[in-house]
């Protein structure tokens, strides 16, 4: 279970947002919702102890992130608005890497069947470079075939993709949490995504 | 059943390590161009001297361990901004600090990569470069030593300032003056060594020093990288 108590963010001498909270439990799906600006992708990176709040706490199993990260981040994949793709390397290489560095040793026939999974196999052996938007996205995405964690954190998953992957996506997303996973999504698009238990929270400017 | 927690524990810090170890020299692999630059610098710079002071063999030779030294330095940093400034606008530095091994033992990876890849080219080619400044035999090997013991620490120290000016910008030029200073200590034990070895005194109080600066670093440099890191990408 993840709780956040009484969170805010301040960037520069701007206040983004104060008093955000929220309970996340098993099965979990909970939607980021605001304008550009209002700190949606901030409070993601902060729930994955990339930013430190400005005040508040956030807890994973009722222990606090920080002081129990070795026990947080095996359970946390988180997919930020960088892809996190290295132009020289393949889709493929890039892929394993990522997963290997998030601790799942995956082989190449498994890489390969994430790939085919959100349909960008035949581009496995081009360097990122060559790709476009929509299909560095998908690489980056591919990742949620090959984790085993059980909190994803999504910035804005849907950006960049057609509506064939958007509909794949949404499809493993519903998996996940069927499975008794959980996710937290920024997005601006209206995908339906099935969960047990659907929240939103809504930043305001 | 707590050894094999261990063991699996240490594992995955190995397969972790391995992976950042294997992409970057994997990265540097295919940019070629990028560790010829820094190769082209130590050679040119290095070679500059000889010409502009003229062909006086006693004369190279008593400024060869000093100007050898400093362009190795230089070539070094050159390399320093690009340690993980890559990696940071892709989004690939995120993952690391994500990843569920601690960070400063990830960082030591990268740092072995820069050194295979702007170090140890260095280190092979002094001793031909030495020629030019009509250095003898021994003072060539002792070069070699310094070099080998020494390069290292300018890497991991060097680490700490790409850390700290990721994302600053003008950032080349600031690395140079946060870390030109920190180089100090080695220059002058591995530029030491060599002359003492040219007037026939034992290199080796000046290598061991050199060693401790690089062994030192090596247990701080890690760690301070990482904390700059985590600073730089909030």
């Amino acid at each position: 279970m993840l709780i956040a108590q009484d969170l805010a963010c301040v960037r520069g001498d701007r206040l983004l947002f104060k008093r955000v909270g929220f309970e996340l439990s098993a099965g979990g799906l909970l939607y980021v919702l605001g304008e550009n600006g209002t700190g949606k992708s901030s409070l993601l990176r902060m729930l994955c102890g990339l930013l430190m709040p400005e005040q508040g706490e956030i807890f994973w199993q009722n222990k606090k992130i920080k002081e129990n990260a070795e026990n947080y981040l095996p359970n946390l994949t988180y997919i930020g608005h960088l892809n996190g793709l290295k132009d020289d390397l393949t889709a493929l290489e890039n892929l394993q890497i990522s997963a290997r560095l998030a601790g799942n040793d995956v082989t190449d026939k498994q890489t390969l069947a994430a790939l085919s999974a959100i349909g960008i196999a035949r581009c496995a052996n081009l360097p990122a470079r060559v790709l476009s938007q929509g299909q560095k996205r998908r690489v980056a995405l591919a990742m949620l075939w090959l984790t085993q964690s059980q909190l994803w954190i999504l910035d804005e998953p849907f950006a960049a993709l057609d509506v064939a992957a958007t509909e794949v996506l949404a499809t493993r997303l519903g998996e996940h949490m069927a499975n008794g996973g959980m996710t937290i999504i920024t997005t601006h698009q209206d995908v339906a995504i099935n969960a047990r238990n659907t929240q939103t929270l809504r930043l305001n400017a | 059943m707590n050894t094999r927690k261990t063991n699996a524990k240490t594992n995955a810090w190995t397969s972790a390590w391995l992976t950042v170890l294997k992409r970057d020299l994997l990265l540097a692999l295919r940019r070629r161009s990028d560790i010829a630059t820094t190769l082209f610098f130590f050679v040119i710079v290095s070679s500059l001297f000889p010409l502009g002071i003229g062909p006086e063999a006693a004369v190279l030779s008593s400024i060869a361990p000093g100007v050898l030294w400093v362009a190795a330095l230089l070539a070094g940093m050159i390399s320093l901004s690009r340690l993980f400034a890559a990696d940071f606008t892709d989004g690939t530095l995120e993952q690391m600090l994500l990843a569920p091994q601690p960070l400063a033992w990830l960082v030591t990876a990268k740092i072995l990569a820069h050194w295979l890849v702007c170090g140890l080219p260095v280190v092979l080619l002094a001793p031909l470069i030495g020629l030019q400044y009509a250095l003898p035999n021994e003072a060539l090997l002792v070069l070699v030593y310094s070099l080998l013991l020494g390069t290292p620490a300018l890497s991991l120290i060097g680490a700490i300032g790409a850390a700290l000016t990721l994302g600053v910008r003008g950032s080349g030029l600031l690395v140079a003056l946060l870390v030109l200073p920190l180089y100090i200590p080695a220059l002058i034990f591995g530029a030491g060594a060599v002359a003492a070895s040219q007037h026939g005194m034992s290199a080796q109080a000046h290598l061991s020093l050199l060693a401790a600066c690089s062994l030192l670093s090596l247990v701080l440099a890690p760690l301070a990288t990482a904390a700059a890191l985590r600073i730089s990408v909030e």
